[in-house]
């Protein structure tokens, strides 16, 4: 089974999110890029389904800065394959829309049974990738899966429900499927490989077709949520915020 | 349909689903500020026993077919992109779900419309209805108009209350027959697998001890565990503290998880990105102690301190069991 797993870099939600003022929009110019956590998940279920039925895994991602040393640890995870898409203005952020084009024109000419993608990513607004790039393809799409198993070019999706329910969904290949978490916590590997990986494979470079990357969901201003208008905030020694803590469980009748 | 707003309706085993509410409940504001009617659709089989309660809507449009008894991708997103071909709405509604989300974004590329996702509130301003989205994990919002003349959004829980939705009173009911094509698809449903019985409910608990991504790794669990324990409670988790294998899919709480209702929900290392506000925003009191000052979970906790989990859990679990022994 040929299986190309879709990667985008996201901001890293550990650091502080601040707002431009003159664009109103997020500032990115310090902003930290990490892969979407759910398209290591769906590189997780790639390599897995590669260990069990052969074939190619293809990472391809999008040049929104600082994409390589990714792209070298998921060789030294075992991908055959590393594509990395560069264009003008990436570094600014690409809408998922203009994701979807692009990486459906990056594919036109490449064989694959099964396209796998994180169901979404921590910064979506314009829509899912996967979902998006199903449609455009004329593929059919399943989201929130969190186990595949193939059989004879058909597959069986698992697919997560609210409250711990799931369903098995059919899905005839070629599909694109989004995934919500993998069978098994995502593989580590050490350095050492990774630094090998760097040294011997290539990352093929391929130019993104001549795509508006804005797409058609007009943002206005962003702004960051009043946090603290809330919660009343205890302050002091552990011991004394553990006192505050214990007073509070008393009067909810928690504590004799 | 055509140039109203439209509420795609949730159904699940043959039940409206309480997000099917708070669309409805966006829908009013949004087709009055509009000045135009609310549509509920209803996908399914035997769908019209289901209508009752959608009377937040000024009629039910059903599409009701054997062959949709049961949630299928390419089948439900085939119905919808059919329906809205021909009678397309100012703005269709779906829900920000494990269904919803699997053919809001196919409808929306099919219709060349754009959508928004992760919405929680919407606006009519200048007479041009416009969404307000909470993304990055609750830490930006983004707003911005919803141009015409089609546009699809993804409703989340958090900016309306279902019971604002649930009118139970008869609207007109309208039946559409089902497009062509539902057996020549490339989905099909097979199976529920019911969630693993036999773990604590933690639904039933009173108090909950939930650990999220600041827990760091697995042996620091048995510090939440013996906190748990001397309260009386259950250790319940986030996303990323399950999906890492450290507690089991029972005790996951939020959207894809359990719902819970404590009387006190502490939450230890836990951001508060909506997925999981979602299952336990309505506790009765929550306490939250992340070391980020500015974690959104900061935006619906009622008493909280920005301190290190590691260290300060094991100065609770000692104030706890020196309550209990005094």
């Amino acid at each position: 089974m040929d299986i190309i797993v879709l990667v985008k870099f996201v901001p890293d939600l550990v650091e502080d999110l601040e707002i431009d003022a003159q664009s109103g929009l997020l500032d990115r110019s310090f902003l930290r890029l990490i892969p979407n956590e759910l398209d290591e998940h769906a590189l997780e279920e790639a390599l897995l389904l590669k260990e069990r039925h052969g074939g190619t895994v293809t990472v391809i991602t999008v040049d929104t800065g600082d994409v390589d040393e990714s792209l070298y640890t998921a060789a030294a995870k075992g991908v055959d394959r590393l594509i990395k898409i560069t264009g003008e203005g990436f570094d600014q952020g690409v809408t998922n829309q203009a994701l979807a084009v692009i990486f459906q024109s990056v594919m036109g000419d490449m064989a694959f049974d099964l396209i796998l993608t994180g169901t979404q990513a921590v910064d979506d607004l314009d829509g899912f990738v996967g979902a998006m790039l199903a449609e455009r393809m004329g593929l059919p799409y399943v989201g929130y899966v969190t186990r595949v198993e193939a059989e004879n070019g058909t597959m069986v999706a698992r697919k997560e429900y609210p409250g711990g329910l799931n369903a098995d969904i059919e899905v005839r290949q070629p599909a694109v499927l989004g995934i919500q978490a993998a069978e098994k916590p995502p593989r580590y590997v050490v350095t050492s490989k990774v630094m090998e990986a760097m040294r011997s494979a290539t990352i093929d470079e391929i130019e993104a077709p001549e795509t508006p990357i804005g797409g058609s969901l007009p943002v206005s201003r962003m702004s960051v949520p009043e946090t603290g208008a809330h919660a009343e905030m205890i302050e002091g020694t552990l011991e004394q915020i553990a006192e505050a803590v214990a007073n509070r469980l008393r009067e909810q009748g928690i504590l004799a | 349909m055509t140039g109203e707003v439209c509420v795609v309706a949730e159904t699940l085993r043959g039940e409206v689903t309480e997000l099917t509410y708070t669309m409805l409940a966006a829908g009013r504001q949004l087709a009055n500020g509009l000045k135009t009617r609310l549509s509920a659709f209803l996908i399914g089989h035997q769908v019209e026993r289901m209508t009752a309660s959608l009377g937040a809507a000024d009629r039910v449009v059903c599409v009701d077919d054997p062959a949709l008894v049961e949630f299928n991708p390419q089948a439900y997103l085939h119905v919808v992109a059919e329906i809205f071909g021909r009678h397309t709405p100012r703005v269709g509604l779906f829900g920000h779900t494990a269904t919803g989300t699997d053919i809001a974004c196919g409808v929306a590329q099919r219709l060349g419309a754009p959508i928004a996702v992760s919405c929680r509130t919407f606006t009519t301003e200048g007479g041009e209805p416009h969404y307000s989205s909470l993304i990055c994990g609750g830490k930006i919002i983004a707003e911005g108009p919803l141009p015409g003349p089609c546009c699809i959004a993804t409703v989340m829980t958090g900016g309306y209350k279902a019971e604002q939705g649930k009118v139970v009173k008869a609207a007109p009911v309208e039946s559409l027959p089902a497009p062509e094509g539902l057996d020549a698809l490339r989905t099909r449903f097979k199976r529920y697998i019911e969630p693993p019985a036999g773990d604590v409910d933690i639904t039933k608990q009173a108090i909950i001890v939930s650990v999220g991504r600041g827990i760091q790794n697995k042996d620091n669990l048995a510090m939440a565990e013996e906190l748990a324990k001397a309260l009386g409670g259950v250790v319940s988790g986030s996303r990323p503290v399950i999906d890492q294998g450290w507690l089991p899919t029972t005790r996951l709480v939020g959207k894809s998880g359990k719902q819970v209702k404590p009387k006190v929900y502490l939450a230890l290392g836990i951001s508060g990105a909506p997925e999981h506000a979602e299952g336990m925003r309505d506790a009765e009191m929550i306490v939250a102690i992340n070391r980020d000052e500015k974690a959104p979970i900061y935006g619906f906790a009622h008493v909280g301190a920005a301190v290190d989990v590691l260290e300060f859990v094991p100065v609770l679990t000692d104030k706890i069991k020196h309550i209990h022994c005094a």
